[in-house]
């Protein structure tokens, strides 16, 4: 038996010349950070009177080969919670199978009535992010975490530095440039919350889900609303408690597009026909 | 003291970044095709222009008319194909006038290979010329990067085209009529765009014969069925 490490998993030295162990010390530090390789692109959230509604299209891209088109990037986390997420799949796959789900696990399993609502569950995921920045090892994401808190809706983005701010609009990736201004319309601070209906920010959200899709190249027709709203429940005792309600919409078509008036479009410059 | 590399030299001396843009400069991140049927050429192509992932504009009209029957489809730098298609353009009007009879499509395709050649290295363009004319019927010439010029059956550019090697190949028919002609252009763009992000919006087409140049429109939201206007 050859009681030598070194000698182990490779060819001898006597027959094949010696080996050139040079590539095992490595002149360059340790590097982490990374790019992001499969990445979804924009989330869009907006406060109203009751709730808060988010979205976010079902594509995985590739760079740009739109490569998975019936992802899900707006994940449930207990039972008060939305987390949207933008940047790279692996990284919010991660986030949830391996941070998230056990979280909520261990949180469910001390039976204590207590249960982790939307600003614990941000409050989490800002540190999270914030320690692998730090040790240059991002999580290459920009979360949007929407959901009911304290007697109000919640919403509030957190990102890959770290970086973390709560408006009633938010948006991520590109919709931050083309669907916050939409947004902020209808809502241009939190005072005007309360006077936004359901209908209204479904449809502002509708919206901004269209404008993206006419102006985002990595985007997809094909897109998840979810609203969450809170309701007062009867329990079999007869008190009245608060519940929250978490509605899906999967697999929505953008409608109402316009593309008719391209074909009076020709040429460039001066060409007629 | 190393120098640094000039242009879109890259750091190893010898190999180019054909897809550099200057700065601002706009793409014509693309689908197009051409491809001859038993009476003529349809071209084919989608609508989007993008700067980076930003849809600069989403109707872009990318199939540009040099002559009454002599059409290109534009991929790369949006700038560069402007600028070369107006040059033909101008060089097949002179040519009308001296010769007092229209341009073949060869002497088109050769015009646009002489300009892509002898500026390959300012230029980031990828074309196909295809055109009608009586003698010859419909022709389909291919011209990449480089400046080569390729005469053929059918031909596929642009970012999208890499996603429909594989479609063109299987459905691909000699002599097909206008009818199945139209339907594989659409099949494949709509296959392209589909995958490549940088391809989308309308599906515009040019239908050459001797009837003259028809065109026609497919529509996202329609599936891109629909009689094409």
């Amino acid at each position: 038996m050859n009681h030598f490490p070194e000698a182990w998993g490779r060819p001898r030295n006597d027959v094949y010349g010696v080996y050139d162990a040079s590539h095992l010390q490595s002149s360059m530090p340790n590097q982490h950070t990374q790019s992001p390789i499969v990445t979804g692109t924009s989330v869009v959230a907006l406060k109203f009177n009751g709730g808060v509604v988010i979205a976010a299209d079902n594509l995985a891209s590739y760079g740009s080969l739109a490569r998975f088109t019936d992802i899900e990037r707006l994940k449930q986390v207990g039972t008060h919670t939305i987390v949207g997420a933008g940047g790279d799949i692996s990284d919010m796959q991660y986030l949830h199978e391996k941070l998230l789900d056990p979280l909520i696990i261990k949180e469910e399993y001390q039976n204590d009535g207590h249960h982790l609502r939307a600003s614990h569950i941000y409050r989490y995921l800002s540190k999270v992010l914030y320690h692998r920045r730090s040790k240059f090892n991002p999580l290459w994401n920009t979360l949007l975490v929407a959901g009911w808190d304290d007697g109000k809706p919640f919403l509030a983005s957190a990102d890959l530095l770290g970086t973390t701010f709560s408006a009633p609009a938010l948006s991520t990736g590109y919709g931050a440039q083309l669907a916050v201004p939409l947004l902020r319309r209808i809502c241009p601070d939190e005072a005007a919350v309360e006077n936004i209906t359901r209908e209204q920010a479904v449809a502002a959200v509708e919206e901004c889900m269209k404008v993206l899709f006419y102006r985002d190249a990595r985007s997809l027709s094909k897109y998840s609303l979810a609203i969450i709203t809170r309701e007062d429940v009867e329990s079999a005792e007869g008190e009245t408690k608060e519940r929250v309600n978490i509605e899906w919409k999967k697999d929505i078509e953008l409608q109402n597009q316009s593309w008719k008036f391209a074909e009076g479009i020709r040429g460039y410059g001066a060409q007629v026909v | 003291m190393e120098s640094k590399p000039t242009g879109n030299l890259s750091i190893d001396g010898i190999h180019v970044d054909m897809e550099h843009l200057k700065k601002g400069e706009v793409n014509l991140g693309t689908s197009i095709m051409a491809a001859l049927f038993d009476g003529g050429v349809i071209l084919g192509a989608d609508s989007r222009t993008t700067t980076g992932a930003y849809i600069a504009n989403r109707i872009t009209d990318k199939l540009t008319q040099v002559h009454d029957t002599i059409w290109c489809c534009r991929s790369g730098s949006a700038a560069d194909t402007q600028a070369i298609a107006d040059i033909v353009h101008y060089y097949l009007q002179l040519y009308n006038v001296q010769n007092h009879e229209p341009p073949t499509t060869e002497v088109a395709a050769s015009i646009f290979q002489e300009l892509c050649y002898s500026n390959k290295d300012q230029l980031s363009a990828g074309l196909i010329i295809a055109g009608y004319d009586a003698r010859h019927k419909g022709e389909v010439y291919s011209i990449p990067l480089g400046g080569s010029l390729h005469k053929q059956r059918y031909a596929i550019g642009g970012s999208g085209s890499t996603y429909i090697y594989g479609y063109c190949d299987a459905n691909w028919k000699e002599n097909m009529t206008e009818g199945e002609c139209i339907e594989f252009v659409k099949g494949a763009l709509a296959e392209a765009v589909k995958w490549d992000g940088s391809s989308g919006g309308v599906i515009r087409m040019v239908v050459l014969t001797e009837r003259g140049a028809e065109r026609k429109i497919f529509f996202p939201d329609e599936d891109y069925k629909g009689n094409g206007q």
